[in-house]
């Protein structure tokens, strides 16, 4: 379970999250949405310390965060993250790329960390690139490789920041469909998207975020059906 | 007459062993110079990057002066001066150390470039995965931003090995000072410089051949 306590996240005199309290529950899938600038990557990092924050915690699985005494990089392994930017390590093939962090972040050997990437690649159906260099893949490929490198570390959590902004359109929808497996296999989630139909279809709740406050939380029925806040009300009448 | 002509003899066979030997004098100054050079430049250019306020006011100005003073000069000044603090070094010692550091001001620079090479979502995704600190920057940073860079690695490779022929002035009989006594003797400066600069192609040559071979492997 992840709990978020009035969290406060300033870059100098820019106040980015403003006393943030969220809870997400195992098997949750909660879909982030709001307007460029207000706080959703931030969030994100903050959840596994890729950034400090200045007030409030955070507790996963009632470990604290941002503590002094938490090992970040054993915490990471619990909450993989996939970024905008699929980030595949252009000097590896695709199996390697998988198969780094498990061998030498948790000291597998070389073969239990390749039979590791050989079953997330086919997981996310790229079964037949191990062999492969990234450049050689499409943006969708790339982006599916990201989300296997991440499962690798046999995470918890899964943290997805806006995966398919950065991709064609007609690429979009293979992503898509491998979030929404993973979302069926039960892994918990949190997802910033633009994909309104994704947050609508495969949530359990949306969050939408307005400057830095998250102003509502509800299942996406309530959130897109009859939003409570105004701020919330206007984001949905110009994304639609 | 008879005299000058046993003194200046022509260009024999071991002549050629004379410059072949020079010339591997000339590699093995430029192989220390360049293999320490680079791990210390390496350094400097990652304490440039990181930016510790204190680290870049105090390297980044004594690089400089590495860069900017003609190397001859630096050269002649330390060994004329490095006495006077103790160091007793030989001209080789002396040509080694400074060769050194200028090579290592050079490769701060590349060095720097290729960290800043790597994009900052690159080094989050890794840092994402569980990877330490030196764990990205030896799997992640190391690799992409070493090959991002190594051409101009190369650059500096194949230039000190030219300049190490300023090692001469101290004395040091590397390629081009044994050239120089070979035409005092033969009278032959067309014929020994062509061969001296042959040399130099010969150790240049493979190595840009093999680095545009690695290069295009990894631009696959
Ligand atoms: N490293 C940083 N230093 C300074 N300001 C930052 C930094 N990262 C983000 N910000 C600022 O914090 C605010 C929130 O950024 P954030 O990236 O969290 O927004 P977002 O909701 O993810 O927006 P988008 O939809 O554009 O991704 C923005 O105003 C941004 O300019
Ligand atoms: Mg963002």
């Amino acid at each position: 379970m992840i709990q978020v306590r009035d969290l406060h996240k300033h870059f100098g005199d820019l106040h980015v999250l403003k006393g943030i309290n969220l809870d997400v529950n195992k098997g949750e899938v909660l879909s982030v949405i709001g307007s460029s600038g207000s706080g959703k990557s931030t969030l994100l990092y903050c959840l596994n310390s890729l950034e400090q924050i200045q007030q409030g915690s955070v507790h996963v699985d009632g470990i604290d965060v941002h503590a002094k005494s938490t090992g970040v990089n054993t915490l990471r392994q619990k909450l993989g993250m996939v970024f905008q930017q699929w980030n595949s390590f252009p000097h590896l093939t695709v199996l390697e790329n998988v198969a780094l962090s498990p061998r030498i972040v948790k000291g597998k050997s070389k073969e239990e960390a390749i039979a590791m990437a050989e079953k997330q690649l086919k997981h996310v159906g790229l079964g037949d690139k191990f062999k492969h260099y990234p450049n050689s893949l499409s943006g969708g490929q790339q982006q599916r490789l990201a989300i296997a490198r991440a499962l690798a570390m046999e995470p918890e959590y899964m943290l997805f920041d806006e995966a398919t902004s950065a991709l064609d359109p007609e690429k979009v929808g293979e992503v898509l469909d491998t979030m929404r497996l993973l979302a069926e296999e039960g892994m918990t989630m949190i997802c910033v998207t633009h994909e309104m139909g994704f947050a609508k279809e495969v949530s359990d709740r949306v969050a939408y975020f307005h400057n830095g406050i998250m102003e509502e939380i509800g299942p996406p029925e309530q959130l897109f059906g009859s939003p409570q806040s105004e701020h919330t009300r206007k984001f949905l009448a110009n994304v639609r | 007459m008879q005299n000058s002509i046993s003194f200046f003899t022509g260009f024999g066979i071991n002549d050629l062993w004379f410059l072949g030997e020079a010339a591997l004098k000339t590699l093995w100054i430029s192989v220390l110079s360049i293999s320490v050079g680079t791990l210390l430049g390496t350094f400097f250019g990652w304490v440039l990057h990181e930016g510790k306020l204190a680290a870049t006011l105090t390297i980044a100005p004594v690089l400089d002066v590495f860069r900017s003073v003609p190397l001859i000069i630096q050269l002649v000044l330390f060994y004329n001066f490095a006495p006077i603090i103790g160091l007793n070094f030989d001209p080789f010692l002396s040509g080694v150390v400074i060769l050194t550091f200028y090579t290592a001001s050079l490769v701060a620079n590349v060095a720097r470039g290729g960290i800043e090479a790597v994009p900052q979502s690159m080094r989050r995704a890794s840092r994402s995965l569980g990877m330490s600190y030196w764990q990205d920057l030896f799997h992640v940073v190391l690799p992409i931003g070493g090959r991002a860079v190594f051409p101009a690695w190369i650059g500096v490779v194949l230039g000190v090995m030219k300049d190490s022929a300023l090692v001469s002035v101290l004395g040091y009989v590397e390629l081009l000072k044994a050239s120089q006594v070979l035409i005092t003797r033969t009278q032959e400066p067309l014929l020994i410089l062509a061969i001296a600069g042959a040399f130099y192609f010969a150790l240049s040559y493979p190595i840009s051949r093999y680095a545009n071979k690695f290069e295009q492997r990894w631009s696959k």
